[in-house]
Formats: structure tokens, C-alpha cells, sequence
């Protein structure tokens, strides 16, 4: 099989900063646009809030939230490496900010259960 | 008795036409990748191109792109790299193929000399040699990044030298830091100048991949953000205008 010289973890890291950031800017929108039901549309305001409290979207949610945190982590660990003295320990530093993300989405999905 | 053989798949032709040729290759003991390939050119196949020197990992010349992966093929033991009884050697990546394995390494020193990767000295034999303690920090950032030997591994990694070909790449920027370091040297403002804008050290997306790869184990990544460093504090103080 062949291997790929992207077949690392900070490579990895890096697709997820890019996508995270990708969808969050895609999500943005739909959000203010709720935000914009909540105070001049209260009757659909009130219908998007039935709507979201769907387990799917209950999920949907806990994936925004693991994509946004993952996001925060990234960056902080980006920030680290470029602002900060070097610290060997790169890939470590990338499981941690994975662990922190999930961590936060899951404490997320265990408060929306 | 027949000899245990194994397949190498070897990129002929250039950029622009060319195709995977198979060779049938006797496996030896403590074999490495250059080995193969020199096996191949001298009894196989003559008119096969490609690049060494010292076959001993000090010239950087016969850097390869083996099984997906960028490698200095003459430390880089077949045992290691081989995978289902294969090996795929191909042309460094994002530099012109010349012929078959050769490829053009001249946008990869040109971008050396952009980033005024070479030493400015401001003294004359008259002058005391510059008395600088194996302690101190810019020598100890300086002698992490000195072995570099050249050989382009870090260069065809990184996508970043794939998607901005401006870009000075992680070797080039690599030099730039330990000049930096360089008690002696003379040229800190002008090159922080050159290793800034669109292909400067702030292009890198610190994938680390320079990292995963250097066959010499050098941290361009590191050099790099030294870099951003240095460059952001100059910019705040207004020196790089």
C-alpha cells in the first residue's frame, strides 16, 4: 500500500482547523438568522425551538459544538506554536486539543440528554 | 537456487508524459533504496536518470519521492519502506523532473538566495574572531537548524511549496533562522524583510511535515515560527518598513 507524506498527526490537525473553520463560517448565518427569529419572529422562533429539540438535532448540535471547540483548541495550539517558545511534544499537543474538543461535546450531549 | 527478487515500480519519462516502469530486483542484505536503483541503471536498464554523490546521507543529492514519501534514499533501508513486496520510487515532488528520478532543484536554491539564506559578515581578518559561549541561546537556536544538508525532502512535502509558488519553503527559511541567530552576522533587517509577504515565513500553515520528514531530524517548523517571531516584533517597532 501506498503511504502519503500528509500521514501524520499535525497534518490531521490541520484539515480539521480547515474544515471546522469552513463550517462554522457556514453555520454563522443560519445562527444570526435565528437570532433575528427571536426578536422580531417569537410564533416561528417558537416552532424552531420544538423543532430543536429533536434527538437528530440534538446531535447535529453536539458535532457544531465538537467542530467549534475543536476550532478554540486549534487555534489556541497554532497561537502556542507560533507566539510561544518551542515545545517538542507537537503530536501530544494535537491529542490533547482532540481529547478537549470531544470532552466538551460530550458534556454538551449528556446536558441536552 | 533462485535468488529472492522483488518488484520496484520506477517513474520514467517528465512532468509532462511518463509512466511506471517494473523491474524485477534482486533483495539483498542491509539494501538500500539507492542500492536498488543503481542496480537498476548499471544492469537493467542504462538509460535510466537520476542523482548521487556520496551515497553516505552528507551531499542531500539523492533525495527521492519512495513509497509516497519523500526519503534520502541512501540511508533509507529497503527493510523499512517496503510494503507488500513493492517499492514505488518516483521524482521529488513540487520540483520540475528533469528526466525519469533527476529533478530540477534551481527554483529550490533561487528561493535560498530570495531569503538571503547566506552569511554577511562585517568584520576583516583584523578584527578578534567573535568569541560566542557553546551556552548561549541564539548559538543554541543557530546549531539546531546548521545540519541542513540540502536535499529537498522538506521542500517536496510541504504542500504549502505546492499551493503558493512563491512560497521560500522550510529549507530556505530554515537557513534564514540560524543567520538570524548568527552572532556575526550582519544582515538581520534585510532578511527579515526578505522572509516576509506572500512567500515569506508567515505562509506556513505549521502542518510539520518538514518535521515528520528531515532526514537530518531539523525542525524547519520551528525555525519558521522563530521566524514569525521575529519578524512580528520588528514589524511592531516599525523596522520593516
Amino acid at each position: 500500500m501506498k503511504t502519503s507524506h500528509r500521514d501524520h498527526p499535525n497534518y490531521w490537525a490541520f484539515v480539521v482547523h480547515r474544515v471546522s473553520g469552513i463550517a462554522l463560517a457556514l453555520f454563522l448565518p443560519v445562527h444570526f438568522q435565528v437570532l433575528y427569529l427571536a426578536i422580531k419572529k417569537a410564533s416561528v422562533f417558537d416552532g424552531f425551538l420544538v423543532w430543536a429539540e429533536m434527538p437528530m438535532v440534538k446531535v447535529a448540535e453536539t458535532v457544531l459544538i465538537v467542530l467549534l471547540a475543536a476550532h478554540m483548541t486549534g487555534g489556541l495550539r497554532l497561537l502556542a506554536v507560533e507566539f510561544l517558545p518551542w515545545r517538542d511534544g507537537q503530536k501530544t499537543i494535537v491529542a490533547l486539543s482532540a481529547g478537549v474538543s470531544l470532552f466538551i461535546g460530550l458534556v454538551y450531549l449528556l446536558n441536552a440528554a | 537456487m533462485s535468488e529472492e527478487t522483488f518488484t520496484v515500480s520506477v517513474w520514467r519519462g517528465d512532468d509532462e508524459v511518463g509512466r511506471y516502469q517494473d523491474y524485477e530486483v534482486p533483495r539483498m542484505e542491509s539494501q538500500t533504496v539507492l542500492d536498488v536503483i543503481t542496480y537498476i541503471q548499471r544492469r537493467l536498464d542504462p538509460n535510466l536518470s537520476y542523482r548521487f554523490a556520496c551515497r553516505v546521507g552528507v551531499c542531500g543529492s539523492c533525495a527521492m519521492t519512495v513509497n509516497g514519501k519523500p526519503r534520502w534514499t541512501c540511508r533509507t533501508h529497503v527493510s523499512k519502506v517496503i510494503e507488500d513486496g513493492r517499492l514505488e520510487v518516483a521524482p521529488l515532488r513540487n520540483l520540475k523532473v528533469i528526466k525519469d528520478l533527476s529533478v530540477d532543484m534551481t527554483d529550490f536554491f533561487d528561493k535560498w538566495a530570495k531569503a538571503e539564506a547566506r552569511f554577511v559578515g562585517g568584520s576583516t581578518r583584523h578584527d578578534d574572531f567573535a568569541k560566542v559561549s557553546p551556552d548561549d541561546k541564539r548559538r543554541q537556536e543557530a546549531s539546531a537548524g546548521i545540519e541542513c544538508i540540502g536535499c529537498g525532502v522538506c521542500y517536496a512535502t510541504c504542500d504549502v511549496v505546492a499551493w503558493n509558488t512563491e512560497y521560500l519553503g522550510p529549507a530556505a527559511l530554515n537557513r534564514a533562522w540560524t543567520l538570524i541567530n548568527d552572532e556575526r552576522d550582519t544582515g538581520r533587517l534585510s532578511r527579515l524583510k526578505a522572509v516576509s509577504g506572500t512567500g515569506g515565513c508567515q505562509a506556513c500553515h505549521s502542518q510539520q511535515g518538514c518535521v515528520e520528514r528531515c532526514p537530518k531530524h531539523l525542525n524547519p517548523t520551528a525555525s519558521i515560527a522563530g521566524l514569525k517571531r521575529a519578524t512580528a516584533m520588528a514589524a511592531l517597532k516599525g523596522e520593516l518598513k
